[in-house]
């Protein structure tokens, strides 16, 4: 199978301030695949994904070392955009957060900041983003209400859709179903592996279930450090390690 | 059966005290509205609120009070126009550009200005800018409606910093953060996201900053320049309402026409704020619009 290494951390070390949040962490990111990290709260898997887009910049006192590519450009290097990165590599946060405007502007706006003003064609990508993340039926005819009007899963859907306007080429997400009912966590998980087929998806979750369900590879995090990572069948049926099968069968964390 | 009789009293106790309060402001509406009215007797309402002349003491005197309510107006919004853009626009730099530390030290400083003595703002305008004016722009006096609406600007602008700020800050991280993620500057942030999701504060807080100009009255006694004429420019002296009461309550015979005039003037006074304070609520009410998502 050829398959191309979309995304890739060597030896990656995250401080906030003197605690150190990361520790050595290498994984590869193949391209259109979904890749789940998991492990127990606090281990620090949110805020490696927080790493791949730099949202961690906006905390004063981070520090970072080691590698972080993206294809082959060092996503921390002086020269990059963050602008650009962000748009390159979108993210889908826990709890949906749309801004509180309308349906429609929620969408129109990643394109809107980054430059677009034909109104046509921002009527179309809309729509097309709206039909890719499954919500488009449901709010065809309320693209001028508040967003905020929607339920909770539809506002994750809202945000998925958001973030797929701007045409990224990375998704990250973030326990994007966490905060949602069954029935919603489904359509999410049905969007996500519609949507592996075009877009490297990396996704944290503390649902292992979850992971098995929709990921084809499985990073296993804990105390800061990456103990295991492969493909997801792999992992859950035969781990390499002692601690990963005792996390996966419950026994800690 | 006694913690429920010391409960009752207590209830009774606050509710006396309260009472009180309310009803001692009630009362001087009251006696405002009973010392202003009469003076219908001897102009119209039209007169009186449209009338060009404000000469009280003049034989047969003149009760129009037109030009001291576009005195008031005119004051107001010239120290709006300069006060609002530099109070949002500071509120926004503390809020969300300052560092912490700035904003640690600069906050405490903005809101102690709040606490600045009007009657020293008007003095510092009578001595120090009037002059000034008067050099840089060439003019007779410079006690006028420019120099009034600065002091005014000043006085308001850390009320509407101040408030703003709060607003500006109480914007949840989460919709910066969607913001950001979507490959937005922190400038497009401010300007699409933070800005918006906080107007409803920012704009109470630009009302409540121009009501206290509207009402404050030692500054524009001392600073305005206190001719009662419609200004045509805004370095014509004019006399804005409070002003008026301030001056010439302590000559106005007890009793007589002007001091009826000078409670009237206190009504209309009083419409011009409570309006202002309706139209805070209703702003407020109308442009909520932050709020997490709900779940």
């Amino acid at each position: 199978m050829q398959t191309h290494i979309k995304m890739h951390t060597k030896n990656l070390d995250f401080f906030y301030g003197d605690f150190q949040a990361l520790d050595q962490v290498s994984i590869d990111f193949i391209e259109n695949r979904v890749t789940a990290l998991i492990g127990p709260s606090g281990c620090g898997k949110s805020t490696y994904l927080r790493c791949l887009n730099r949202m961690n910049d906006l905390i004063a006192g981070i520090r970072v070392k080691g590698l972080a590519m993206l294809d082959n450009d060092d996503i921390y290097d002086p020269s990059i955009d963050v602008v650009t990165l962000r748009r390159q590599v979108g993210m889908v946060f826990q709890k949906p957060n749309p801004f509180p405007k309308s349906v429609f502007e929620n969408i129109a706006y990643g394109l809107k900041v980054n430059g677009m003003k034909d109104k046509a064609k921002i009527t179309r990508i809309v729509e097309k983003s709206l039909k890719q993340a499954a919500i488009w039926d449901e709010v065809k005819d309320r693209l001028n209400e508040s967003a905020l009007g929607l339920s909770g899963g539809q506002q994750q859907r809202l945000c998925i859709a958001r973030a797929l306007a701007v045409a990224p080429e990375v998704l990250l997400m973030d326990e994007p179903a966490s905060a949602l009912d069954p029935i919603a966590t489904q359509k999410i998980e049905e969007l996500i592996t519609e949507l592996s087929s075009k877009l490297t998806i990396i996704i944290v979750t503390h649902n292992m279930q979850q992971a098995a369900r929709i990921s084809d590879r499985t990073a296993f995090f804990y105390m800061g450090k990456l103990i295991e990572v492969n493909d997801t069948d792999t992992l859950f049926t035969k781990p390499e390690l002692k601690q990963t099968e005792d996390y996966i069968t419950g026994r800690f964390g | 059966m006694k913690r429920q009789v010391i409960d009752k009293g207590v209830h009774s106790g606050f509710l006396l005290i309260a009472l009180f309060s309310i009803t001692a402001l009630f009362l001087i509406v009251v006696f405002l509205f009973i010392e202003g009215i009469p003076i219908l007797d001897h102009v119209s309402i039209k007169e009186f609120v449209f009338g060009k002349y404000w000469y009280p003491t003049d034989d047969p005197a003149d009760f129009g009070i037109l030009s001291l309510i576009l005195g008031s107006i005119c004051v107001t919004l010239l120290s709006g126009i300069m006060a609002i853009p530099l109070g949002v626009m500071t509120a926004v730099y503390l809020a969300e550009i300052a560092s912490p530390k700035v904003a640690e030290i600069v906050k405490p400083i903005v809101e102690l200005m709040a606490s600045m003595p009007s009657v020293v703002i008007g003095f510092f305008g009578m001595v120090v800018v009037a002059p000034f004016i008067q050099q840089v722009f060439d003019i007779p006096v410079g006690l006028n409606m420019f120099n009034a609406s600065l002091m005014l600007a000043f006085m308001a602008v850390p009320t509407i910093c101040s408030i703003s700020e709060d607003a500006i800050f109480s914007v949840p991280v989460a919709l910066k953060e969607a913001s950001f993620a979507l490959g937005a500057t922190h400038f497009e942030t401010i300007v699409r996201v933070i800005i918006p999701a906080s107007l409803s504060g920012i704009c109470t807080a630009v009302i409540l900053g121009l009501s206290r100009a509207i009402g404050e009255t030692m500054v524009v006694l001392m600073a305005a320049g206190g001719a009662a004429m419609i200004p045509g420019s805004i370095f014509d002296p004019v006399r804005p309402l409070p002003a008026s009461i301030a001056a010439e309550m302590a000559e106005a015979p007890f009793g007589g026409e002007h001091y009826h005039a000078l409670f009237a003037i206190g009504i209309v006074l009083f419409v011009f704020t409570f309006m202002f304070n309706l139209l805070a609520d209703y702003v407020s009410y109308k442009f909520r619009q932050v709020g997490e998502a709900s779940l």
